[in-house]
């Protein structure tokens, strides 16, 4: 049976997954059944270096259903225990404060807590330093720094050209620390069957979690089924195992084969889950009076953890964003004793546009000329960094377009001159940008069902973007049917291997997977299949990179008012024109692009974790103290792109958007605050304090 | 959490004896912040008399024309009562600026009154807190005070109440009606929470198993007006970094005005003023009060007032912006409640326009 069908891509889509959602029945790591489960509650270090040198566990080992309490004493030994984050109870050693030193199992989730709360550790405690600061003693230079880039850059002679230009600005900006958070806590539930284990995992990645949990238990990676249906968020914290991934299966061990459970708290997760390291960064923009710019630098000082190694490519943007013939990226890590902090959407892009975008709008105003029309004068015919052409480069139409629907024309240069009914107003824009990656080693299968639907299997997870939905979609146009007549199969290991929802790399990624095979099906079976009929295809590496510079661009474009007493500050309008590529589902692709836009008005206006040097904790560790934009701060949000296939992104025609829409939103909202007040805020968030006059 | 024994008291005498009886009881209204609480490991009590269901859930008139306000009537409920929204609108909008909507419907009024600080060491039992643990030490006083107080703060405490509600009342002139073991009494708004001196561990006067029963509103003479504004970090579910509540009446306008010229301004005939995020208690403007009562209603006034009221301050690190932000609100709120046109923006720069809305 074979139907003829309009192409399925691009069809407004509701969620194919929206209903199981809405019921109740679409179930998360925590949710899935577990026959007689024990659960796990940890005990943290309250020191932030040191070593244990006592634990006190009689009085949680003799409580009422407590099954085990682990510490590095008696816990089982992992095969490998290189990686200080995973080697959890491993060794007396405390790297950070809020670390994993003991933990208990139990019949009930409450003497779990109960009996940690029993646990008493004794330690000698270390000087640490826990806060970053930009005249750090030690700074390093890592060997490279996160997607693999080379940690510095320069062309030319910077300091020369900045020596002899015209114009000037050299600032610093800084970002700091932020917190992912998902609304559902990292879980886990691992159960071990003889030599086999099986993880209910809240991740973005389940072949990545067995292959990285695999050598830690010397076991080969078959041995380890990872299943992850439904995920409630992860922004890249759920892209790499942490710790408690491997705490859990740990514990699991010695439960006689009962399923151990265990979702972090909200206050865990400021420890345990990865984070956004602050940033530092010092930008030199060097030009002529009418704003072309000769001369670029972007100097980062960031964060690492002294237990493992995370280096943001906070610069990365500023390589390729403008011309200049003078340019020059650094990156300097301070190796800090704190919790490793990892991936957070648009790791890289999203602080570093912060300072780029800042300070070009600083540099037009010191031109004197528009923001759009000094991105316009600076636009590189080719990569300035590779050299190579842009595949697709469609930043200056995103900003026209923009500003067309974003009444652009009606900013008043001026800054501090428009008051609304008590409120200080303005406008203020800055661009946007995310590289387009596709990852290789991605396979699907299809086969025929008896009653006629396409069975489509891949390893690939969604979590909560659209994935469910869109590779639906790819699959009924690949395979010429409805929609209706795929059944997708995702989030398991079981499924053929795929790569890590991250990177907005998932949908072309597992896309040119699902369309090789729907080829293959039908160069192997054509179009009137039997039952059982299967086959396979792979995605592969986009050739187009050994010839093209791959990257998205946006334009963002935010309204501000703060007010003129108080110093309160609001986003009152917010428009974003992105070029992505082929949309496949416009419903999913615009929630990404105002969730994007969302998370960087908080980014912009909130979020902030804390850090108390003395503790050498993040002390705001909750929702009622680290704020996310709650209903009432996100007011009209609009998000538009441009129509176009990327004939360079595949066979897909697609190319990423679940980060885009971050990169570049705080830079618009800063730059609409200054062209409201007058005062240009540099360090992040956008407070009240700092608008009180 | 530890085990705990839970019961419902039958009646408020008996609720009170259940609780005075045991050291280690706690009355349970809404629980929105006791429950947290218990799961934080700040508060442990070994026995929940729950009161949630006592008939003290009503808002009745009282003789004077005043207002009596159940101690567990809902907090959504106390905001959307007609009278309450009628006669004391800054009782009615204080309410609202708090929590969620979700909370205000289990907070009560009782229970609001004595919810805790949210100092985040108070919360987080890993740090020494004198208020938590008596003796430990203060973690704020040399740590992230932006939420911290600038007035009567001691070096054993800097902690803030963060009640919106009791803000509004404190300008009310409320009191709290108490049920005790041995009776009866009635508290001022204004002496029922206090200032934490070497004793941060006591948030207010109340004794161990001393039941709050109502908050009584006096009658406001007609013409008065009043309103409640609420600093904070994000638009809506965040604490205040400043409030200001203000109840004001201005004077009748006298016969001399002939309708040439520009009019004096009117007279403040009576004002209180209490701000919140500022204090371990409401704090009661009452330098600013008097600077103001007689006087002109003019920004030049208003801001004289509460400078003497702010000089008083004591900021920390992170929060001596308060001082500015509690002075530039309290001016904004006055002109709002006075009709006084905005003369300039904020305490200084100029403003111009108000027509090309981009
Ligand atoms: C996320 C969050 C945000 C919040 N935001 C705000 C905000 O912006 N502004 C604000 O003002 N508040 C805010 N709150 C606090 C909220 O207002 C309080 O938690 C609530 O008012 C407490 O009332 P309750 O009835 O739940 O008290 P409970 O938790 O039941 O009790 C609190 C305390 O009072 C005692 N108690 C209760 N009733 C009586 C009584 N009648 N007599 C004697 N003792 C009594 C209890 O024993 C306990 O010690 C927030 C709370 C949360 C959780
Ligand atoms: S300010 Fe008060 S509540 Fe906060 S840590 Fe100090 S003593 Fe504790």
């Amino acid at each position: 049976m074979r139907v003829q069908q309009p192409a399925a891509t691009g069809l407004d889509l509701e969620r194919v997954d929206g209903r199981a959602k809405v019921l109740g029945l679409a179930p998360y790591a925590y949710e899935h059944p577990a026959e007689n489960p024990t659960y796990l509650y940890p005990v943290q270090s309250t020191i932030a270096r040191g070593r244990i040198t006592a634990i006190d566990t009689a009085a949680a080992e003799t409580m009422d259903g407590v099954v085990a309490v682990l510490t590095h004493l008696n816990a089982p030994r992992l095969a490998d225990a290189a990686d200080k984050e995973l080697a959890v109870l491993q060794s007396d050693e405390v790297g950070f404060r809020g670390q994993f030193v003991a933990a208990v199992v139990a019949d009930s989730p409450e003497a779990a807590r109960e009996a940690a709360a029993r646990v008493r550790v004794q330690y000698h405690q270390e000087p640490h330093h826990a806060a970053l600061r930009a005249d750090h003693e030690d700074l390093y230079k890592p060997e490279q720094i996160n997607a693999g880039l080379e940690t510095d850059t320069q062309a030319g002679d910077p300091d020369a050209a900045l020596a002899s230009a015209a114009v000037v600005v050299d600032r610093t900006y800084t970002t700091p620390a932020e917190h992912n958070n998902p609304m559902e806590p990292h879980t886990t539930v691992a159960q071990w069957e003889g030599d086999r284990l099986l993880v209910f995992d809240s991740t973005q990645a389940v072949h990545n979690a067995r292959k990285t949990l695999a050598p830690l238990f010397d076991v080969e990676v078959e041995q380890i089924r990872v299943v992850a249906p439904h995920v409630g968020g992860g922004f890249g914290s759920k892209g790499l195992p942490h710790a408690h991934v491997v705490l859990t299966a740990l514990a699991a061990k010695v439960t006689g084969g009962r399923p151990v459970k265990y979702a972090l708290t909200r206050q865990q997760m400021f420890f345990l889950a990865g984070y956004r390291t602050p940033t530092i960064q010092r930008l030199q923009l060097g030009a002529s009076p009418d704003g072309r710019i000769s001369v670029l630098t972007h100097d980062v000082v960031e964060q690492t953890s002294a237990i493992k190694e995370f280096a943001e490519q906070t610069a990365g943007i500023s390589r390729m964003m403008y011309s200049a013939d003078h340019r020059r990226t650094t990156h300097r890590l301070a190796s800090l004793d704190v919790p490793v902090p990892s991936w957070m959407r648009a790791p890289g892009e999203c602080p570093g546009s912060f300072g780029l975008e800042v300070a070009m709008d600083e540099l037009a105003e010191a031109c004197g000329i528009d923001p759009i029309e000094l991105r316009v004068r600076n636009e590189p015919a080719i990569d300035p960094e590779t050299g190579k052409p842009f595949a697709s480069r469609h930043l200056l139409a995103c900003l026209r377009e923009g500003a067309r629907r974003f009444g652009w024309e009606r900013r008043n240069a001026q800054p501090g001159t428009v008051l609304v009914d008590g409120w200080r107003t303005g406008i203020g824009v800055a661009a946007s940008t995310y590289p387009a990656r596709r990852q290789p080693a991605n396979t699907a299968r299809i086969r025929f069902t008896a009653d006629g639907f396409y069975e489509v299997q891949i390893g690939a997870v969604d979590l909560g973007t659209g994935a469910w939905t869109a590779l639906t979609q790819i699959a009924a146009e690949a395979l010429e049917c409805g929609p209706e007549q795929v059944r997708l199969q995702i989030g398991d290991t079981d499924l053929p291997v795929a790569t890590v929802a991250g990177g907005s790399s998932g949908t072309a990624s597992w896309g040119s997977a699902i369309i090789g095979a729907a080829q293959m099906f039908r160069k192997e079976h054509g179009g009137f299949p039997s039952a059982g009929d299967t086959s396979e295809g792979d995605g592969e590496r986009n050739p187009a990179g050994k010839n093209y510079a791959l990257h998205s661009f946006g334009a963002q474009f935010a309204e501000v008012q703060v007010h003129a007493d108080t110093g309160e500050i609001r986003v009152s309008r917010m428009l974003g024109v992105y070029s992505a590529g082929r949309i496949i589902n416009p419903r999913t692709a615009r929630s990404q692009f105002l969730g994007g836009m969302t998370m960087g008005i908080g980014m912009a206006l909130h979020e902030q974790s804390v850090m108390d040097e003395r503790f050498g904790m993040i002390v705001n560790h909750d929702f009622a103290d680290y704020h996310v934009p709650s209903n009432a701060d996100i007011r009209q949000l609009e998000a538009f792109w441009l129509e176009e296939v990327d004939e360079h992104a595949g066979p897909l025609g697609a190319r990423g958007i679940g980060e885009i829409g971050i990169v570049g939103a705080a830079a618009a909202v800063a730059n609409a605050a200054y062209n409201a007040t007058g005062i240009r805020v540099r360090d992040l968030p956008l407070t009240a304090d700092k608008f009180l006059t | 959490m530890k085990p705990f024994d839970y019961a419902r008291a039958a009646s408020p005498p008996e609720a009170v004896a259940a609780v005075a009886g045991n050291p280690a009881a706690a009355f349970l209204a809404g629980g929105t912040n006791l429950v947290d609480h218990m799961k934080l490991g700040i508060a442990a009590p070994e026995q929940l008399v729950d009161i949630s269901h006592l008939p003290l859930d009503k808002i009745e008139g009282t003789d004077d024309g005043g207002l009596r306000l159940g101690a567990t009537v809902p907090n959504s409920d106390l905001a959307a009562h007609p009278l309450v929204r009628q006669r004391y609108p800054v009782l009615s909008q204080a309410l609202l600026s708090g929590a969620s909507g979700q909370l205000r419907n289990a907070a009560t009024t009782g229970g609001n009154l004595l919810q805790r600080t949210r100092c985040i060491y108070f919360q987080d039992v890993t740090t020494p807190c004198n208020k938590r643990n008596p003796g430990s030490g203060c973690s704020a006083l040399e740590g992230y005070t932006r939420y911290h107080a600038i007035l009567g703060a001691s070096m054993d405490c800097v902690a803030v109440h963060p009640s919106d509600m009791a803000v509004a009342m404190a300008a009310l002139n409320a009191r709290v009606e108490i049920l005790g073991p041995s009776g009866d009494r009635s508290v001022g708004l204004h002496s029922f929470h206090r200032l934490p001196q070497d004793q941060p561990q006591r948030d207010t006067v109340l004794e161990h198993g001393e039941l709050i029963t109502a908050v009584v509103l006096p009658p406001l003479p007609e013409g008065t007006r009043s309103a409640y504004r609420k600093v904070r970090d994000r638009a809506s579910y965040a604490f205040a970094l400043v409030s200001v509540a203000a109840v004001l009446r201005l004077e009748e306008p006298t016969e001399t005005d002939d309708g040439d010229g520009p009019a004096s301004p009117p007279k403040i005939a009576e004002v209180r003023l209490a701000l919140g995020g500022v204090a371990h208690k409401p704090w009661r403007a009452t330098f600013a009060e008097e600077a103001l009562r007689g006087q002109p209603a003019t920004e030049e006034k208003f801001r004289r007032a509460i400078d003497a009221e702010l000089q008083h301050a004591v900021p920390l690190p992170d929060n001596a912006f308060k001082v500015t932000m509690v002075r530039n609100t309290v001016v904004s709120v006055l002109r709002e409640l006075c009709g006084v046109d905005q003369s300039s923006g904020g305490a200084g720069t100029p403003a111009s326009g108000g027509e090309d809305r981009p």
